[in-house]
């Protein structure tokens, strides 16, 4: 049996709504997961210890278990306490937490490497302690920490392809329902694999052109 | 002296450890005085001068500005609302000048403004305009810090303090990180100040700006003032002997 790439193009319509789904999934886990990185790095950070504690727990969680079981946690576990999330939604949850504490980890690093003088001067100026962190040292720190998490993003972006698991038909799950009604793995994986690229290439261009942005700032 | 002092320091005293930085020192600064302090490094010039805003705090002795103290001893939660407060009165300028690298020349003057005195965005954009005119930075007002030059970053960093219109303006050594060459533009912004009678209290190294611009010399040394007076005094007639070897190795090259 040998390869035939014709078989692909009659799933042009299902892969492209999967495409779609990857990208929706990792833009909605990347915003989470960009946010939640700030918070977590600011609670890490400043937060007294009754909530540091706790969240250190909840961090080691997140960056010592598979990402696979966490989303198999939260789609098919937490439904037993009463949450019974769309899968969408498990799975926008799942990436972004556990994103999340991987930015937050890289913006903590950022924060620490801010300048003393910044928060001199701020304080200097009679801003307060929330106020500094939010006007003058956080902004800064997003700045020197953009390519580590742009690179977490491209990690996420492939990792979306967990979700398929969970039953959200993404461009990993199109190809495969495509396959098990054409049986041919080796054309759709590659199209599918295309695609992965395809999007890959629009994220490292964005990212490039926020670094070129932010470079002047700094 | 005349006049209530707008800045009055009582038996000021820091130690790190066993290590007495600041001894017993006293000072008072009265409305549109210009003091600077000069003294060997590690004399405890900047140490004193950043206890004035409690950036380092004292560990015994009083700051008052006006009728206010400003190390005054505040559960630590009621103390940062005093001390924002506080500071919103007195203006800093750094040897490495701190300007917010993210924002714009006009963002670092409208930051603290607007967060702190509710001003619109007019007003904002007034103030902005007058401080970097003042300055002569106003071609400058859309431009990040990184491209602009030594002299003109120490220059929008004095405007940004003077955007709070402060009522005593600290001078860190303004001019020890820029090249030779760009020393002149922000002495000559600091001397307006003087001819506008801001109060001002300068640790600098200037020898020549201090005798040109300053109506009182501090020399420091290891912690005390070793001698103060008029600058005249200070840099013709030193009374002291630890005074007149600094001078000298200071003044040294000069003339």
């Amino acid at each position: 049996m040998g390869l035939d790439f014709s078989v692909v193009p009659p799933f042009f319509d299902a892969l492209l709504t999967g495409a779609l789904w990857t990208v929706a999934i990792t833009i909605s886990a990347a915003v989470l997961s960009f946010f939640g990185g700030i918070l977590f790095a600011v609670i890490a950070l400043y937060a007294p210890w009754p909530i540091r504690y706790p969240f250190r727990l909840f961090a080691w969680l997140f960056m010592g278990t598979p990402l696979l079981l966490q989303l198999f946690l939260i789609y098919f576990g937490l439904i037993q306490i009463g949450v019974d999330l769309p899968a969408f939604v498990a799975g926008v949850i799942g990436l972004g937490l556990h994103f999340a504490v991987y930015n937050s980890d890289i913006i903590q690093a950022g924060i620490l490497a801010v300048d003393k003088g910044q928060y001199e001067g701020a304080r200097t100026l009679g801003l307060s302690r929330g106020q500094t962190l939010r006007k003058v040292v956080v902004p800064q720190a997003i700045r020197s920490v953009v390519p580590p998490i742009g690179n977490n993003m491209i990690a996420l972006l492939k990792d979306s392809a967990l979700v398929s698991v969970i039953g959200v038909t993404e461009l990993t799950l199109s190809s495969q329902m495509a396959i098990s009604r054409t049986f041919r793995p080796f054309e759709f994986y590659v199209a599918a694999a295309a695609c992965y690229y395809v999007i890959n290439l629009g994220l490292e261009a964005g990212l490039r052109r926020i670094e070129r942005r932010i470079q002047i700032a700094r | 002296m005349t006049g209530n002092p707008i800045i009055n320091i009582r038996h000021a005293a820091k130690s790190y450890g066993s290590l007495e930085v600041l001894k017993d020192i006293s000072l008072q600064v009265t409305k549109g005085q210009i003091v600077a302090i000069i003294g060997p490094s590690g004399s405890g010039k900047s140490t004193l001068l950043r206890a004035i805003n409690d950036l380092d705090p004292l560990t015994s002795g009083e700051v008052w500005l006006e009728d206010e103290q400003v190390n005054k001893p505040l559960p630590p939660r009621q103390y940062e609302t005093h001390i924002n407060k506080v500071r919103q009165n007195i203006g800093m300028v750094f040897q490495h000048f701190n300007l917010f690298p993210h924002l714009t020349v006009r963002e670092n003057i409208t930051l603290a403004p607007k967060m702190l005195k509710g001003i619109t965005g007019a007003q904002a954009e007034e103030l902005a305009v007058e401080q970097l005119t003042k300055v002569g930075m106003l071609d400058r007002i859309d431009y990040y810090p990184s491209q602009l030059s030594g002299g003109q970053k120490q220059r929008v960093a004095i405007a940004r303090a003077l955007a709070m219109k402060p009522k005593v303006m600290l001078f860190d050594e303004a001019t020890s990180a820029l090249d030779p060459e760009l020393v002149e533009e922000v002495n000559l912004v600091m001397k307006q100040l003087a001819e506008e009678h801001m109060t001002m209290i300068i640790v600098t190294h200037e020898m020549g700006f201090a005798q040109d611009v300053c109506d009182r010399v501090l020399f420091m040394d290891q912690g005390v003032v070793v001698e103060e007076g008029p600058p005249d005094v200070i840099f013709k007639n030193p009374a002291n002997e630890r005074t007149r070897n600094f001078l000298r190795k200071h003044l040294r090259g000069r003339n």
